[in-house]
């Protein structure tokens, strides 16, 4: 489960949620930069969201878990700048005065392990039952790890959008359909699940097959 | 620049990376201080849950806006005039008095920021997105809503371009209400779906 730090459903313990009342969008102006920095780099296209996505989720488990969620905006941000030479680290340190810590480097075979099956099923119903391939991808997904192997329902579907996981590793830019499947709390999480519950995660095509 | 102008003592360590991370990319011109402040107030003082409510107080007044909601969030939305970034793709989850919805991003923190504005901590941090697909009656206890086991729950995993928000049941005793009196009723935890009326 190396590389899976960020897939976190069903991941457990991890304690109680720490509500804070009133909180502000931004609890200190270095977030508000990094906030914008990102917000910038990405409004010019110098990055995609899957690329900036996968460049937080290369961080180490530990670090990921012990750090705020702009530090990983920051981290994502700086190493992907970084590995697409529009900044160099040493810039980073000498402006810093200090070590510019950045994210593992992405494994070069992911986007070649495990292709995504695409263009060969035809589009899901609503209604129909589908089973969520066991994938193990080596590099970016938005395929949860909880659904893998589980069945459950076509219940909406939203039209085509780029594949995150070819998106975030190389240039090309195939489109496929995405679906709402709903599980039945029961197939996820089998005797321990709670009564009456449901979950719906979004899907692309090429995670799901049929149901024979 | 940035600074610890909000704090006594020396700047932090991440602190200090964000000031480097600036100071490389305005000097390469990749970013210009005037457009992060742009988009910082954007969020600060424009973009909140306050277009949500609106949203909301308009499904409970007019029900024809209402299924329009439900059918097409995106459009429905639109409308009174919120859209965006993160808002490309809205599906709105109607509750009912069997039915509760909860939102949630198990993979990171997708959240419908045209009508909620950024994302709190809670809903960022591992806790919250690890436990709710799993025992989300317990978290949404935990929360302060004890759901009847009569109410179904529906968890919605926001983990592909779709981003959703919870139009939550009127309130009862509201029917005197204005239209602005109503969105006033509404916060962002109802729209995530952790509080329910």
């Amino acid at each position: 489960m190396s590389g899976c730090v960020h897939d976190l459903g069903g991941s457990r313990p991890l304690g109680s949620i720490e509500v804070e009342p009133n909180e502000p969008p931004f609890k200190a102006d270095w977030e508000r930069r990094v906030f914008g920095m990102t917000a910038t780099v990405m409004a010019h296209e110098h990055a995609n969201e899957s690329e900036f996505r996968h460049a937080i989720e290369r961080m180490d488990p530990d670090w990921y878990l012990g750090s705020s969620y702009y530090e990983h905006w920051l981290t994502g941000l700086a190493t992907l700048l970084v590995e697409k030479g529009l900044v160099d680290r040493e810039e980073l340190e000498r402006h810093g005065g200090a070590s510019f810590p950045l994210s593992r480097p992405a494994d070069p075979s992911a986007a070649a392990l495990d292709p995504p099956r695409r263009g060969e099923s035809a589009t899901f119903e609503i209604g129909q039952n589908v089973r969520v391939r066991r994938l193990e991808p080596r590099g970016h997904s938005r395929c949860p790890a909880y659904v893998r192997g589980r069945t459950g329902t076509i219940v909406r579907r939203d039209g085509e959008h780029t594949v995150p996981d070819v998106e975030a590793h190389s240039e090309e830019r195939p489109t496929e359909p995405t679906y709402s499947v709903r599980f039945d709390a029961a197939e996820l999480w089998g005797g321990e699940a709670e009564p009456g519950a449901s979950i719906c995660v979004d899907l692309w095509e090429s995670y799901l097959e049929p149901v024979r | 620049m940035t600074g610890p102008a909000h704090h006594l003592g020396p700047p932090s360590p991440v602190e200090q990376r964000a000031a480097a991370l600036e100071a490389v990319l305005t000097a390469k011109g990749l970013v210009s201080p005037e457009f992060i402040d742009g988009v910082v107030s954007l969020y600060e003082n424009d973009i909140g849950p306050l277009n949500g409510a609106k949203v909301v107080a308009r499904a409970w007044v007019d029900p024809a806006y209402r299924q329009r909601l439900l059918d097409d969030g995106t459009a429905a939305i639109a409308e009174l005039g919120f859209g965006g970034p993160q808002g490309e793709h809205m599906v709105v989850v109607e509750n009912t008095e069997t039915l509760h919805n909860v939102v949630v991003c198990t993979l990171c923190s997708c959240y419908p920021w045209p009508v909620l504005g950024l994302p709190p901590a809670w809903y960022k941090a591992p806790p919250y997105r690890a436990r709710m697909v799993r025992e989300p009656r317990a978290v949404l206890a935990e929360l302060g809503v004890e759901l009847s086991d009569s109410v179904e729950v529906r968890v919605w995993d926001s983990s592909a371009e779709v981003r959703y928000m919870v139009l939550p049941e009127r309130p009862s005793g509201t029917d005197d209400l204005t239209e602005s009196e109503l969105a006033g009723l509404v916060t962002r935890d109802a729209m995530v779906g952790v509080t329910r009326f």
